[in-house]
């Protein structure tokens, strides 16, 4: 069945809601914030996978979040107290309960003991919770003898204190059972919406049905209240059913009427109660005309007066006069306050028009570029409108932008559970805390911070705190603390991860980068550029590589991973009070900060983030060593001199340094590089088009761009331009030098 | 003269299943999704029957169905309690406050549909 597909596909969506929703709410909880709302979210996550698994016959899921649901419910009823073990393993019921649904939507195999552990860890703790009464809601002493109805897939039946003893075995009779039902409604039921003219329909559709009405009760006109019940029925029923099927049909409305259900066992004629009044029996076909019963969808009559459900009843006007009673209540209406709507769009759809508007970008630049050329006096009026089309055209690429743009509690939401994980495993305590993760990025740079964000939250956990001995040893609480935040600063997005762990061990850190020949032993290094080391290719300071941190990536690998979205990555820690990585991003990977430079003729476009420092190289500073290798003198360090124009093949080596201006490249693994190039064109914004795409990959080209004059330009892939003109320099060597 | 039913439910999945089998059965229906959301609807519709959940955020269902019940113009329509708790300490709370009847959660379209028939005129 499709829709059941569809249902079942969105009953996966909002499982993953619901979870994200399950977690937030019980870290809150940890947190301290023990508020009724707050625990009811919980349960209600909790609630709802548990119906929708029902529904589908997720056996496995059901179970398990029925177990959970039971202790989550004894801490909303206050029976069990949400104390710091309970969490914990309450948070590890809800990773499970995650991993059910995952397995449960990719119709896959899950860890059946895992849950099972968990489970019985869940049973174990509602074993603890105080007895039933203790702190438990009132109930009413009608309910509280009621026993548990067994059937919970069926209507319920709620036992009612009937007395059969006395018909024997009568009740399951072959052939035709005969019945009478003596039934008087008190008021309460008519003021739930039940009405005694559809019980009898029903009843009626079970077999031949005698209704005889008992209006005895009725007082004088002057003494009716309006709501009271005055009436009651008697049916003799013909059925081939069984007094259970009798009894459903008054299943609501047992509570609200006095109902008693006697078999007959002769055929006799109805007995009409010895009461005063007694009219006769009324045949069906003269009740109210209730429409058919049955379960086709009703044909539209024509001409038949029901009210359109357009139509809208002004609430006052559809008031009648006569009941002031309840209408007090009905002020209680407010406006809709409900969370601003979304629509679901297509990603191809977005995808299509920040080109559109990269393309829009460009026309305008175009056209300023033309205006500019025709000599057009800076006040007149073509000039203002374009100055005007600019801005407009500025505003709609940030807000086409900002549909791209989503917060990055998607990645952070998966955090907290990898520390948990993390933590476990390397036996520490650790408390992860989220800031910002409302901040909003690029999808794409989200989706792709999600590796280096992993690796770097085990890191701090594995490396960065110390076990929980040294800790308390060293006079810090035994937890220790990794805190995650994002924030916008100056156009791009910066997230931190810090822990309040040891901080780097430079010592270890230096030796093993002597060890590892990635640095010469004399070597003399600041604090910072000891740091620096940990990004280094092949650096790892674990002594054992553990299950946790040693995944053959390095620090190395975030690093590149940052920087392959323009970003940057910087360490800064104090030995004993942590260490802190900050990472700085672009915002959207569409437009980039572009460098525009002339070599050999060709408009090139170097990434801004790329570029450290500019400067003009000075005879005395170029020195040439083997064949046409070239560094330059920065400081007290020597940088390998690119020549982009011969690597680019443009043209032949660049004679004299001094004609060009250099451009100074931080690039992979931490090394710099000097590119040469012509002139500088000046800075500007540029939408980043692919090259891949339209043309084909170009080595040393990541990708183009349009310019204001028409004419494409190319962006320069920094990292393989530096690496292809530089063969002959250690970069790490000039990691070590250069400040 | 398709008769049209209110479903107040939180989740968008059981929303979508009491959609697909009332639909199917003929009714015509409107959704909210919660008790609040849902007299906000009910301010601009009239409803045959209405079901709803009990667990919702905002206004829970026995809220939503004491203020169904306050309303002059909406007292008399059948409400059926949609809920997987099976205990009867919650149907009793749901009868005391002015539930029609209830279905029990997972539910069968056709005992659904059964339901709504039961109650509505």
């Amino acid at each position: 069945m499709d829709a059941l597909a569809e249902i079942k596909q969105t009953f996966f969506q909002e499982c993953e809601e619901q979870l994200v929703e399950l977690e937030t709410g019980l870290l809150a909880i940890e947190a301290g914030d023990h508020d009724s709302e707050v625990v009811n979210a919980v349960f209600r996550a909790v609630h709802s996978v548990k119906g929708g698994a029902g529904a589908f016959n997720l056996t496995d899921l059901v179970h398990f979040a029925h177990t959970f649901e039971n202790a989550m419910d004894l801490v909303r009823v206050g029976r069990l107290a949400p104390a710091p073990p309970l969490v914990r393993v309450m948070l590890r019921a809800a990773d499970i309960l995650a991993d059910l649904v995952r397995a449960a939507r990719a119709d896959a195999p899950h860890d059946a003991a895992r849950a099972a552990a968990v489970a019985a860890e869940l049973t174990a703790c509602c074993a603890e919770a105080a007895p039933k009464g203790a702190k438990a809601t009132a109930v009413g002493s009608v309910a509280a003898a009621a026993p548990e109805p067994a059937a919970d897939d069926a209507f319920e039946f709620v036992p009612l204190a009937v007395d059969l003893s006395d018909f024997g075995d009568l009740a399951p009779m072959p052939g035709l059972n005969r019945f009478r039902i003596t039934f008087r409604p008190r008021p309460e039921l008519y003021a739930k919406g039940n009405d005694t003219v559809i019980l009898m329909r029903e009843l009626a559709l079970l077999g031949d049905a005698l209704v005889t009405c008992d209006t005895g009760g009725l007082p004088g006109l002057a003494d009716i209240d309006p709501e009271g019940a005055y009436f009651g029925w008697t049916v003799m029923l013909e059925t081939e059913r069984d007094e259970a099927a009798v009894r459903e049909i008054f299943d609501f409305v047992e509570w609200d009427s006095t109902l008693e259900v006697e078999p007959v066992a002769a055929p006799a004629p109805a007995e009409p109660d010895e009461e005063e009044f007694v009219f006769e029996p009324i045949p069906l076909d003269e009740l109210p005309d209730l429409g058919p019963p049955d379960l086709d969808p009703p044909a539209p009559a024509p001409g038949e007066a029901e009210p359109s459900q357009a139509v809208v009843v002004p609430l006052r006007a559809a008031e009648p006069a006569a009941v002031p009673a309840a209408a007090d209540a009905a002020t209680e209406h407010r406006p809709a306050a409900q969370a601003s709507p979304t629509i679901r769009v297509d990603l191809d759809r977005v995808d299509r028009l920040i080109d559109l508007v990269g393309e829009l970008v460009i026309n305008q630049a175009m056209l300023a570029e033309r205006v500019n050329e025709a000599g057009l006096a800076r006040m007149s009026q073509v000039a203002v409108g374009l100055d005007e089309l600019e801005q407009l055209t500025r505003e709609i690429q940030d807000s086409v932008m900002a549909i791209r743009a989503q917060p990055v509690k998607s990645v952070f939401q998966r955090m907290p559970r990898l520390a948990r994980e993390v933590a476990m495993q390397v036996g520490k305590s650790v408390r992860l805390v989220t800031e910002g993760e409302n901040t909003e990025v690029d999808k794409t740079v989200i989706e792709r911070l999600s590796d280096p964000l992993t690796h770097m939250i085990r890191n701090a956990i594995d490396h960065g705190l110390e076990r929980p001995e040294v800790r308390l040893a060293a006079g810090k609480p035994e937890e220790g603390q990794v805190r995650l935040s994002a924030l916008h600063r100056s156009g791009r997005i910066v997230i931190e991860i810090s822990d309040d762990g040891a901080g780097i061990n430079r010592e270890r850190v230096r030796a093993i980068a002597v060890e590892k020949g990635l640095i010469p032993p004399d070597t003399k290094l600041t604090d910072e550029e000891t740091d620096n080391l940990i990004f280094l290719p092949g650096f790892s300071t674990a002594a054992t590589i553990s299950d946790i941190s040693g995944r053959g990536v390095g620090m190395d690998v975030v690093k590149r991973s940052i920087q392959a979205l323009g970003g940057r990555i910087s360490i800064a820690s104090v030995p004993g009070k942590g260490s802190t990585f900050t990472m700085s991003l672009p915002l959207t990977l569409a437009v980039l900060d572009g460098m525009v430079v002339t070599v050999a003729g060709h408009t090139l476009v170097i990434p801004l983030t790329a570029i450290v420092e500019i400067l003009l190289p000075k005879a005395t500073e170029v020195h040439g060593f083997g064949g046409n290798a070239r560094v330059i003198g920065v400081r007290n360090g020597f940088i390998p001199l690119v020549d982009v124009g011969e690597v680019m093949g443009f043209r032949g080596s660049l004679e004299d340094a001094r004609a060009g201006v250099a451009l100074l490249v931080e690039i992979e693994g931490g090394a710099r590089s000097a590119l040469l190039v012509d002139a500088i064109q000046g800075q500007r914004q540029v939408v980043i088009k692919s090259l891949e795409s339209n043309y084909g990959h170009v080595p040393g080209i990541a990708a183009a761009t349009i310019l204001g004059d028409g004419r494409v330009a190319l962006i320069l892939d920094v990292d393989t331009v530096a690496a292809a003109g530089s063969r002959v320099g250690s970069p790490d060597l000039t990691l070590a030098l250069a400040g | 003269m398709s008769k049209t039913v209110l479903t107040v439910d939180d989740s968008r999945t059981m929303r979508d299943m009491l959609k697909v089998a009332l639909t199917t059965a003929g009714y015509t229906v409107i959704q909210a999704e919660d008790g609040q959301h849902g007299l906000d609807v009910l301010a601009g519709s009239q409803p045959d029957v209405i079901i709803t959940d009990i667990n919702m955020p905002r206004l829970d269902g026995f809220g939503f169905i004491e203020g169904v019940r306050g309303d002059s113009r909406m007292r008399a329509v059948p409400i059926l309690v949609l809920s997987t708790e099976s205990d009867v300490e919650k149907k009793q709370r749901a009868r005391a406050a002015g539930a029609t009847g209830w279905i029990v959660k997972p539910f069968d379209p056709v005992k659904l549909v059964d339901a709504v028939r039961r109650v509505a005129a």
